[in-house]
């Protein structure tokens, strides 16, 4: 059954000159994100969004392990993997052959798989229910901002309804509103980098097919000579299609459904009944704002930052930068940290999505050589790698999005200690399979939300700090048990190893001893005190 | 030994720094950088059987795809 777009009522407009703490600008998948972890925190968001529905069409599809922690963190990771469907393993042709495939989790233990992939609108949708479920969000659909100004106590903002319109002034200012972002070209920020000279074309079908949960990519398939495909399974036996078309392609002419269905017909051989749900011609480019953080306007997701579509490191980026910047603008607006707090979104969040636009060049780049001597090296390569496998680890059909390691953040407490591993400041908490009370649980489950929580591998200390989760090797009261070893393992734990995890689950600082002094320093670092 | 495991510490940084010195070359041009390059790459193994043993494996007929060249006047008239 094709999915239908749920229709919200368009809200009354505002009474003009209104003040709220936050406002949010675009009630797309990052926006909601961020409404719902800041009311998750206890912070009343506004949510303003010119449309009355969800995205339409085929948008972010693959969720990345990182995701869907941060997701289960927000109350969402059970219906993501419900619904989505899960993939860990990838296939890379080039001609009639498979050259090689990868698997992204080779290692057990792991509670979410490395990809899960759905279509963007049914995430929306649970992210509208789960904001309202908070009471702590109010969601104006069809108020659309057509003015903005802003200074060091905040943003007015010029607001225009169908019913009326009205201004209202918002303390901080959340700009999620997408890759043209109003936001963005009011406040006349240049927004450069490099377009790429390609076309693609996304097709969605519908159909009955034996293709297993899988990221396939194919290099100059015999079904489309030149070009690249990919293919990605979705919910409801929907797939989606991406043709490279190169540059000289007429989008006009390829968006005609008939040429679209003798492409997918092609590729799929005249056996297998289609329905096409979804066509769209896009083209790319790789840019950023210089920073993300305008006083007291915050940019987020597409609106900072955009990227091409290989290596899914769109809306996951997205999501990583709602999770980095919410439990900060918590603390200031809590007057739990200065101002300056917030200065760290942009120094984590910069050089993160930088890898990002980094990766994503380097796969377009690969993906469509610019010249024949790129092209020579490419397919040497991808000749060798059916062999080779140091040749597979240069074929790069999208360099899958991990999750960013803040290395270098002003809010890291540096180590100290002699580590062999492990998980380093500014990386996200691993997660590991453990025990609680005797029951099979994860280790993140556990971890405070919104505050620092400190993560002690050995038994229970009374009168410890607030919140904290001791690990032990042999069950004890209290305590959560690492059965299988991986905790520690994963942590380069010893008995007495102390982490101190942000409320974003990233690491503060580790010792191999609990230091209350140094604790609470790396606290005060942590939070820009 | 010819070493025909992952090696690069850094291989999509090798990748590209070799597409930037092939950018906007002649084809002759891109040819002769790759002559000096395997030059340059041979003289730093040293050992000839290792590089005997590399040019044995380049050499081999392609099983896979097209030739280079085919596939990239294929692309440029479609």
């Amino acid at each position: 059954m094709p999915y239908a777009s749920p229709r919200y009522a368009a809200a009354p407009p505002g009474q003009s000159g209104e003040r709220h703490p936050v406002v949010i600008v675009g009630g797309g998948m990052v926006g909601l994100t961020a409404a719902l972890d800041l009311a998750r925190h206890g912070q009343p968001v506004v949510v303003l969004d010119d449309d009355d529905t969800v995205s339409i069409g085929s948008r972010a599809i693959c969720y990345a392990k990182r995701t869907l922690e941060i997701y289960d963190r927000l109350g969402l990771g059970a219906r993501l993997m419900d619904k989505g469907v899960v993939w860990n393993r990838g296939r890379v042709f080039f001609g009639e052959r498979q050259v090689y495939d990868f698997d992204l989790l080779p290692e057990a233990g792991h509670r979410f798989p490395a990809f899960v992939n759905l279509q963007q609108y049914y995430l929306e949708e649970w992210l509208v229910e789960a904001c309202h479920a908070t009471g702590q969000v109010d969601l104006r659909w069809k108020h659309k901002v057509v003015g903005l100004t802003h200074d060091a106590a905040g943003a007015t903002v010029s607001v225009q309804t169908p019913n009326g319109d009205y201004t209202l002034h918002a303390d901080w200012l959340l700009a999620a509103d997408g890759a043209r972002s109003f936001v963005r070209e009011t406040l006349g920020l240049p927004f450069v980098g490099k377009i790429f000279r390609d076309r693609f074309l996304i097709a969605d079908v519908t159909m009955q097919a034996p293709f297993p949960p899988e990221r396939w990519f194919w290099f100059d398939p015999p079904f489309h000579h030149g070009g690249s495909v990919l293919l990605h399974r979705q919910a409801d036996q929907v797939w989606r299609i991406d043709f490279q078309l190169g540059w000289d392609a007429d989008p006009d002419v390829e968006r005609d459904p008939e040429r679209v269905r003798a492409r997918v017909r092609a590729m799929l051989g005249p056996d297998v009944a289609f329905d096409l749900e979804w066509v769209s011609i896009y083209t790319f480019r790789c840019r950023r704002l210089e920073r993300f953080r305008h006083g007291r306007v915050l940019f987020l997701g597409d609106a900072a930052h955009q990227v091409s579509p290989f290596g899914a490191r769109g809306g996951n980026a997205g999501v990583q930068d709602a999770d980095n910047l919410v439990w900060k603008l918590d603390l200031v607006l809590r007057g739990a940290a200065p101002e300056a707090l917030l200065d760290s979104y942009d120094a984590e969040r910069v050089p993160a999505n930088d890898e990002n636009i980094l990766n994503s060049t380097r796969s377009t780049d690969f993906i469509t050589p610019k010249n024949a001597a790129a092209r020579a090296y490419r397919d040497a390569v991808l000749e060798l790698a059916a062999e080779f496998p140091f040749a597979r680890s240069l074929v790069n059909s999208g360099r899958l999005s991990r999750p960013a390691v803040l290395t270098g953040s002003p809010l890291n407490t540096g180590d100290r200690d002699h580590w062999s591993g492990g998980v380093p400041p500014g990386a996200p908490a691993v997660d590991a399979p453990v025990q609680h009370n005797g029951a099979e649980d994860w280790l993140l489950r556990h971890l405070a939300t919104g505050q620092f929580t400190q993560l002690r591998f050995e038994p229970p200390v009374v009168g410890a700090a607030s919140p904290t989760v001791f690990v032990t090797a042999t069950p004890c009261p209290g305590a959560l048990h690492d059965a299988h070893g991986l905790a520690a393992a994963r942590y380069d734990a010893q008995p007495g190893t102390t982490i101190l995890l942000r409320p974003d689950q990233h690491v503060a600082g580790r010792w191999r001893q609990h230091d209350p002094a140094r604790l609470r320093q790396a606290m005060e670092t942590a939070r820009a005190c | 030994m010819l070493i025909l495991d992952p090696n690069l510490s850094d291989p999509d940084a090798v990748f590209a720094a070799l597409m930037e010195a092939h950018r906007d070359l002649s084809p002759e041009q891109s040819r002769r950088l790759d002559a000096r390059l395997v030059l340059l790459l041979a003289n730093h193994i040293g050992d000839a059987a290792v590089i005997q043993a590399a040019i044995a494996i380049a050499g081999q007929p392609v099983s896979i795809g097209k030739s280079a060249l085919d596939a990239h006047s294929d692309n440029e008239a479609s």
